[in-house]
């Protein structure tokens, strides 16, 4: 047996002792602690010198800033220029997203310290339409004299409805549309012609596809039944609003759809094509189930944008005070339109206050819808994806 | 079951551009023909124009006449599902449909275009098929499984039962071995060796050593030059081909002296 083999074969290796020149030359990992901390200190004592009071927004920007610059100077003493440069680029990075989430922060704080006392403190709002509440019952309840009065459940409805019927209507138009656009017009003039004009339809203001909506419904009604005025009185209903919401609805709708149907990829097309089936069967057997995920999920995102609107509902649907189940006739109200109404024209002029809580309470409402329905879109896309692995 | 292929004067375009020239060629039934050559010669364009499916690629056309048997597939009028229910294809990579089972795999073919069929015909079907791909006793205790969790191999050898379980008269392969390791490709070649018993296999390949192994007739394709359209340069028995071309460029190709 050679020297070398016995040497291979020795014990466990000498244990390392000593710095390790590859970690040489760092701060220790508690820096960043640090420099906050003296940052905040000082941040409050500038604040303080300069405005002889003590001013939260300053006192957070100006430690911010100071934390930022100090973790750059002192990385540049104690470390090299390219990591002091990384650490500035790596702190402003984090602050554009606090500055980006301090919005919806600030709203979603807004609307439950507002909207949550009035939910808890009167579970009946939920359960209550506006109909037997008048002026003088506001003003005893902000006296105190009563609790308070009336509810969101027609804005409930009406906002339930109005966007079922426009989904009704936007989802077949929407999907058969993207379907032609990518499984047929591949790359045709119309089809380039109808992909120019969702686009546009996308960027329209909503105010004016409800106006579309009404003036188009008040052609219909005149032309075709009558244009006594009971008749033009009776294109204010659930159904006209639920038209313009899908004005609003369909674009999304098609281009969420094109683009997953567009994944879907080609060799699952010529599997099904090899196997000697039809193309329609194709489209609806193997390419529509393969992106149903993502349709699902789109059309969901697409209701939620829709369920929020206000400007359409409001010059289409009119305002009602009571539940109305019946999109064909008679005026409803959304709950945008309700907050609106709320806030704008509250129910006793004089004593505006239960109004506004009420409208708290069904912004607060709305938001919970609208947060429900992208969950539903995420556990929709979930769910409904293909199985990726079975093993 | 199982038809000869005649092409005459066979020109396949896409748009304006030639990409295949004046195939002449003869394919008995019941047996391997490889066809071989270079990338971009026009051998996969070629093989996809056996079952139309390269009318899907939009500009895609053909000039010329494709026989099955004694049927003419580019005559006006005929309906190019109706040649591809003849004709089944295997592609280069494994394409199993993702919403599927392996069960449902297998009966894509039927279940797609709507046939009825009760629960132990499907099974007579699942297991003939998957029998025919030597896949049965891989995944009959899987059956209920998406198809997308088998390793390459087998989902390769699924989509060969999805094509078989159709029952077509010809099959042709893309490549179908280039996406696995060695051992899915012998299982693969074995499998050809055993449907050449019922059906025409073509199929194309990089692979010259796989193109010897399984075929009984090799077609060599080349092009000129860039922008020329591929022609087939040799049609012969495997072993000419291999070992006694009659043409120089095949000699040069198969003796890796190419380019």
């Amino acid at each position: 047996m050679s020297q070398s083999t016995t040497n291979l074969t020795a014990g466990p290796p000498a244990q390392k002792t000593g710095s390790n020149s590859l970690t040489a030359g760092l701060m220790p990992g508690w820096t960043w602690i640090v420099v906050a901390g003296a940052a905040l200190v000082l941040g409050a004592a500038i604040t303080v010198v300069l405005s002889d009071q003590f001013a939260v927004v300053g006192w957070v920007v100006l430690s911010g800033l100071l934390y930022i610059v100090g973790m750059y100077l002192i990385t540049l003493v104690l470390e090299t220029r390219r990591r002091a440069t990384d650490m500035l680029w790596k702190n402003l990075v984090w602050t554009a997203f606090f500055i980006a989430l301090v919005p919806l922060i600030s709203v979603i704080w807004t609307v439950v310290a507002n909207g949550l006392p009035t939910l808890i403190s009167n579970p009946g709002i939920l359960t209550d339409d506006m109909s037997n509440v008048v002026g003088a019952d506001d003003q005893a309840t902000a006296a105190g004299e009563a609790p308070l009065m009336g509810g969101i459940l027609h804005g409930l409805i009406g906002t339930l409805t109005i966007t079922l019927m426009a989904m009704v209507f936007s989802v077949p138009v929407g999907l058969l549309a993207s379907i032609y656009l990518v499984e047929y017009g591949t790359d045709n003039w119309f089809s380039k012609a109808i992909r120019f004009f969702v686009d546009v339809m996308t960027g329209i203001p909503s105010i004016v596809a409800g106006l579309f909506a009404f003036s188009g419904m008040t052609l219909f009604v005149s032309t075709f039944i009558s244009d006594s005025p009971a008749a033009l009185q009776s294109v204010k209903m659930g159904l006209t609003a639920s038209i313009a919401l899908s004005v609003l609805m369909i674009p999304v709708v098609v281009r969420s759809t094109e683009e997953m149907l567009r994944v879907v990829p080609n060799e699952l097309r010529e599997a099904s094509y090899a196997l000697g089936v039809r193309k329609w069967r194709t489209i609806t057997k193997v390419v529509l189930p393969t992106a149903m995920s993502g349709i699902a999920s789109g059309v969901t995102l697409a209701i939620a944008r829709v369920a929020g609107e206000t400007a359409p509902i409001l010059v289409t649907a009119g305002y009602a005070v009571s539940v109305n189940w019946n999109v064909f006739s008679g005026w409803v109200t959304a709950l945008p339109v309700y907050i609106y109404r709320q806030l704008i024209n509250p129910t006793a002029p004089a004593a505006p206050d239960p109004a506004a809580a009420r409208a708290w309470a069904a912004a607060l409402i709305l938001i919970l819808i609208v947060m429900g329905l992208n969950l539903l879109a995420r556990v929709i896309a979930h769910y409904f994806a293909p199985q990726k692995s079975g093993r | 079951m199982s038809k000869s292929i005649t092409a005459e004067d066979l020109n396949v375009y896409y748009g304006d551009f030639r990409a295949v020239a004046d195939v002449n060629i003869e394919i008995a039934p019941r047996s391997v023909t490889a066809f071989i050559g270079p990338s971009g010669c026009g051998k996969t364009t070629f093989l996809r124009s056996l079952n139309r499916m390269h009318e899907e690629v939009p500009g895609a056309r053909v000039k010329g006449d494709l026989y099955l048997d004694d049927d003419n597939i580019y005559a006006p009028g005929v309906d190019p599902v109706t040649v591809r229910s003849m004709v089944g294809m295997v592609f280069q990579r494994p394409n199993p449909f993702p919403t599927m089972s392996v069960r449902e795999n297998v009966l894509a073919g039927h279940k797609l275009n709507g046939t009825r069929m009760s629960k132990s015909e499907a099974d007579d079907i699942v297991e003939k098929a998957l029998r025919g791909a030597n896949l049965f006793n891989e995944v009959k205790d899987r059956m209920d499984r998406p198809g997308s969790g088998l390793s390459g191999g087998q989902q390769q050898r699924l989509c060969i039962a999805r094509t078989v379980a159709v029952e077509p008269d010809v099959i042709l392969m893309d490549e179908p071995c280039s996406a696995l390791d060695p051992i899915s490709t012998l299982a693969i070649e074995d499998l050809i060796a055993d449907l050449k018993e019922d059906y025409t296999v073509v199929i194309v390949t990089h692979n010259m050593q796989q193109a010897a192994r399984v075929s009984e007739k090799t077609a060599f394709f080349n092009i000129a030059g860039v922008g020329e359209p591929g022609k087939m340069v040799e049609y012969d028995q495997t072993s000419v081909i291999f070992n006694n071309p009659s043409n120089e460029q095949t000699e040069r190709y198969v003796a890796g002296k190419f380019g």
